[in-house]
């Protein structure tokens, strides 16, 4: 009766059950004294500063395109490697010339710096003979600033 | 009303009431989540039309793949929350064609197999095999276009998402 994705639901079923429980139970028997230091968003020992939602490198995006790709290979990888071994030689060539074709397009996207993680250069504070901290101009910002 | 009934109402569901929600909701981030959740309610329909093969490669590219991009893709625009989006009626003439087609195609096919489907699923076998020996025997030749294909697809990818330098 029950099919193999039968016990993939129950394991589903279990997980949520599971979180739902014990946010439930923790609902149910922890005292509610909240403050506003409590209620802030949590961030490791920092006040938090600005939004939450920050926006994201175009590195990442290009990343996952080129991860979809290949996870589409992996589609059909399955179904070869499961008759692999009734088709012997003959699927494996098969196989090879697909992943050689797609391994093309790996092959461009590295050489052309697709998949570098190009960080900003870090700016080494350089010192030049002759130049000095003018006091005079730290005194001007110090009473700007106060 | 069957356990396989009760369990199909609730994946139907979870897909149209998560769809239900990307199609309303006023935040992108809430309705690429939702987006999720209706992929999700598809797979556990696939299951059930014992089409297993499917509803794996559903979980593996459109959550684990596409989602995810689009999830970047909302993280890469500059307002997430309160977004004006568009939902007035548009194009109307060029939709009603476009919904017509669709729905008559899918209607045909449903209406055509109809009497072939039994009314209960006769056994359980799985369908990952049999499809890789139709790729690698019957379909040999959609299987490489498909690899070049995806080749096509990876280089404009890459060429178009480049920072112009």
């Amino acid at each position: 009766m029950l099919t193999e994705f039968g016990r993939v639901l129950i394991f589903f079923i279990i997980g949520a059950v599971f979180v739902a429980g014990g946010l439930v139970t923790a609902w149910l028997i922890r005292p509610n004294r909240p403050y506003p230091s409590k209620l802030t968003t949590y961030e490791c020992g920092e006040v938090p500063i600005g939004d939450t939602r920050v926006r994201f490198n175009i590195r990442f995006y290009v990343i996952a395109l080129i991860f979809l790709i290949f996870d589409v290979e992996v589609v059909f990888l399955f179904p070869w490697a499961l008759v692999y071994s009734q088709l012997g030689w003959f699927a494996f060539v098969e196989m090879v010339i697909f992943i050689v074709i797609l391994f093309v397009g790996y092959a461009y996207v590295w050489r052309k710096g697709d998949l570098d993680w190009d960080r900003p250069a870090p700016k080494i504070p350089t010192f030049e003979k002759g130049v000095g901290v003018r006091e005079d101009h730290l005194l001007e910002e110090q009473v700007v600033g106060s | 009303m069957d356990l396989f009934d009760i369990v199909f109402y609730c994946f139907a569901l979870i897909a149209v009431g998560s769809a239900v929600v990307v199609v309303f909701s006023r935040n992108i981030m809430y309705a690429a989540f939702a987006l999720l959740f209706a992929f999700f309610g598809i797979a556990g329909l696939y299951v059930l039309l014992q089409a297993d093969f499917l509803a794996v490669t559903q979980i593996l590219i459109y959550i684990g793949g596409i989602l995810v991009l689009m999830l970047f893709g909302v993280m890469l625009t500059n307002r997430v929350v309160d977004v004006d989006i568009k939902t007035g009626t548009l194009q109307i003439v060029p939709a009603a064609i476009l919904a017509a087609v669709v729905g008559g195609s899918l209607s045909g096919v449903f209406y055509s197999t109809w009497s072939t489907v039994s009314g209960t699923p006769s056994d359980v076998a799985t369908t990952t095999p049999a499809i890789g020996e139709m790729l690698m025997t019957s379909y040999i030749l959609p299987f490489e276009i498909a690899s070049i294909i995806l080749l096509v697809a990876l280089i404009g990818a890459a060429m178009i998402a480049r920072r112009k330098t």
